[in-house]
């Protein structure tokens, strides 16, 4: 399961269990739980739900709340909502933040460094001062209440600007002198030789995109109040007013905007662990 | 602690995937010949800066326009009196006068301050404690990480949906654990007393990942031979622990605090799917407060204000935490 520990297992002589597994044990088991009963009490029929003590295990299995769900809300909406703005933040990210980060590494031009400098002071600049002035903007540009709200902020960001240039600086420039002395340009260079060896890095920044655009709650928010124009964190949200009872419609709810970031995590590890700790970012 | 030895190389975690791969044996031989007519040389000095704005400018524009220009604004907007339809009335710095005497939002500094006192210890401790133990080659280590990891990708929406109902006071799951303890249901986020401890405790879970990554990066680029030198010279594992790793580990101990704090103090999405500031205000923050003032009330000229003050407090938090450590020989940054 683990990608951390690729290095060969060194041979040891036999030994008792560590010690560690007491400790270790009991914290994944709580660490687990409220995943595990966000899928159990997806697929709880409502009278288990409604019964005192509750049983950890369901007595039956039932899909009622997912299809409570998809009948009742607009969650699929919102779900495709939520995949557009994702994957043009990811692609936005990708080709806006690449081509700055190589231009601030490699290439040479008047303002370079007080262009740098700009971007890297904006990262102090929490969002919470932002937000009043950028609706102000957003309104007089007529994205509020639409999905455009949403996906604007993240078209590019410095994070994404910083991470990829101090990338490019580790590249050894021969690589690319050698192709512009065979006649190439710039931009081909960037797109054939740069961006293929980027990869990692590459992944690092999407990886980074996807957490904090899929799970954007603050900005959506404020800027829509239109339920067609929901994202799907927005929608589950809202969810709670109304329905608040409703514990295995809920629940799906969760799963749906949960599982897709569950599965690509474990897919995926060792990438998310590298953009934790890189970016510590978080809602 | 007699199997601690970090054997999984720093490279493979964290920070180090961004490293590049060894590059093919492309290397040039040739170098370009440096152009001597200086009208050429011009012609290229325009074309070299018309070539990196064209890479860097889209980027540029747009975070440059969506960060300086409206946080200048920002400061001129706490300078006035507007709810977005009438007409903005100058008002000085009234809006900065009347921060001082408002109690609702010295009330919400009060809860901020608990919420940063109850967070950013356990965080960096819990992150320490969890690196330690994480760090070593054991069976099932995979899915003790894999459990503890996956909840970082939980959002604020579904952390407050399962918080409401694992806190549930009439069935949830943790008054049901303490029944079979014989203690009595307690209101969790019902409760005043309460409701900012459990949104610590729901933080810790969906955040624990990140502080204890960071550790963990450190813990494995902490060279072997400095733990064999201490073992060696008769140190217990207690004794390696206090007097050579964790000094090892200041660094991001620093880190980890300055960040943590920032997280705290900005904390607004688990209030607002919990408890929106309840019970009877009690979780209510100083950005729930503004977000209230600014998108509730439509105090666009006030709510500025309180984030100017919220920049202001940040910045001089992370500046003297910075000064504190250099001051003791931490290099964090």
């Amino acid at each position: 399961m683990s990608t951390l520990q690729t290095a060969p297992r060194t041979k040891q002589p036999l030994r008792r269990p560590s010690g560690w597994h007491l400790v270790l044990a009991p914290i994944a088991i709580i660490f687990a739980i409220p995943f595990v009963q966000m899928f159990l009490t997806s697929v709880t029929p409502a009278k288990d739900i409604n019964k005192f003590p509750r049983d950890f295990f369901p007595s039956a299995l039932t899909l009622d709340g997912y299809e409570k769900l998809f009948q009742t809300s607009d969650i699929l909406l919102w779900l495709g909502n939520t995949t557009i703005v994702s994957a043009i933040a990811i692609v936005s990210h990708i080709v806006l933040c690449s081509l700055a980060g190589y231009g601030f590494a490699r290439l040479t031009f008047r303002g370079r460094t007080f262009g740098f400098l700009a971007i890297i002071g904006t990262i102090m600049i929490p969002t919470q001062l932002l937000m009043i002035p950028t609706y102000i903007l957003f309104s007089r540009l007529g994205l509020i209440d639409s999905l455009g709200a949403a996906i604007v902020p993240w078209l590019a960001s410095a994070f994404g600007i910083f991470l990829m240039r101090q990338f490019f600086i580790s590249l050894p420039a021969e690589l690319e002198e050698a192709a512009l002395i065979d006649g190439c340009t710039r931009l081909q260079v960037f797109f054939r030789i740069i961006l293929p060896l980027a990869r990692p890095a590459i992944a690092t920044l999407a990886i980074f995109t996807l957490l904090g655009s899929w799970n954007d709650l603050v900005w959506p928010l404020i800027a829509i109040n239109n339920d067609q124009a929901f994202t799907l964190q927005l929608g589950i949200t809202n969810f709670q007013g109304p329905r608040r009872t409703e514990w295995s419609l809920l629940m799906a709810g969760n799963v749906v905007a949960t599982l897709p970031l569950i599965l690509f995590f474990l897919f995926a590890q060792k990438q998310f662990i590298a953009t934790m700790s890189f970016s510590g970012l978080k809602g | 602690m007699t199997d601690t030895k970090p054997r999984v190389p720093a490279s493979e975690i964290a920070a180090h995937t961004v490293t590049p791969r060894p590059t093919p044996g492309l290397v040039s031989v040739i170098g370009t010949a440096p152009t001597r007519d200086p009208r050429d040389r011009k012609k290229r000095g325009l074309r070299e800066n018309l070539e990196g704005w064209a890479f860097v400018g889209p980027a540029l524009v747009i975070i440059l326009g969506l960060s300086i220009f409206p946080a200048v604004w920002a400061f001129l907007l706490s300078l006035q009196d507007w709810d977005g339809f009438s007409d903005p009335v100058n008002v000085g710095f009234d809006n900065y006068a009347a921060m001082a005497t408002d109690g609702d939002l010295q009330a919400a500094l009060v809860h901020t301050l608990v919420y940063t006192a109850l967070f950013v210890p356990t965080s960096v401790l819990l992150g320490l404690f969890l690196a330690v133990a994480l760090n070593r080659r054991i069976r099932f280590i995979g899915l003790y990480r894999t459990a503890i990891f996956v909840p970082f990708v939980a959002s604020a929406a579904a952390t407050g949906i399962l918080t409401t109902y694992l806190f549930n006071p009439q069935f949830g799951l943790l008054n049901q654990v303490l029944a079979l303890f014989g203690i009595p249901p307690q209101g969790w986020l019902e409760d005043p007393n309460q409701s900012m401890i459990v949104i610590t405790i729901m933080s810790l879970w969906g955040q624990a990942a990140f502080t204890t990554v960071i550790y963990l990066a450190a813990l494995q680029d902490i060279p072997s031979d400095l733990l064999e030198a201490a073992r060696i010279d008769g140190a217990n594992p207690w004794q390696v622990f206090w007097h050579v790793v964790f000094p090892q580990l200041a660094p991001v101990t620093v880190f980890a605090t300055i960040w943590q704090i920032i997280q705290a103090i900005q904390l607004f999405d688990l209030v607002y799917t919990t408890t929106r500031g309840g019970p009877l205000g009690a979780t209510e923050t100083i950005v729930y407060y503004l977000w209230d003032a600014a998108f509730k009330k439509l105090e666009f000229g006030y709510g500025s204000a309180v984030a100017y003050g919220l920049f202001a407090v940040t910045l001089l938090i992370t500046i003297g935490v910075t000064i504190y450590s250099r001051r003791s020989k931490v290099r964090a940054f």
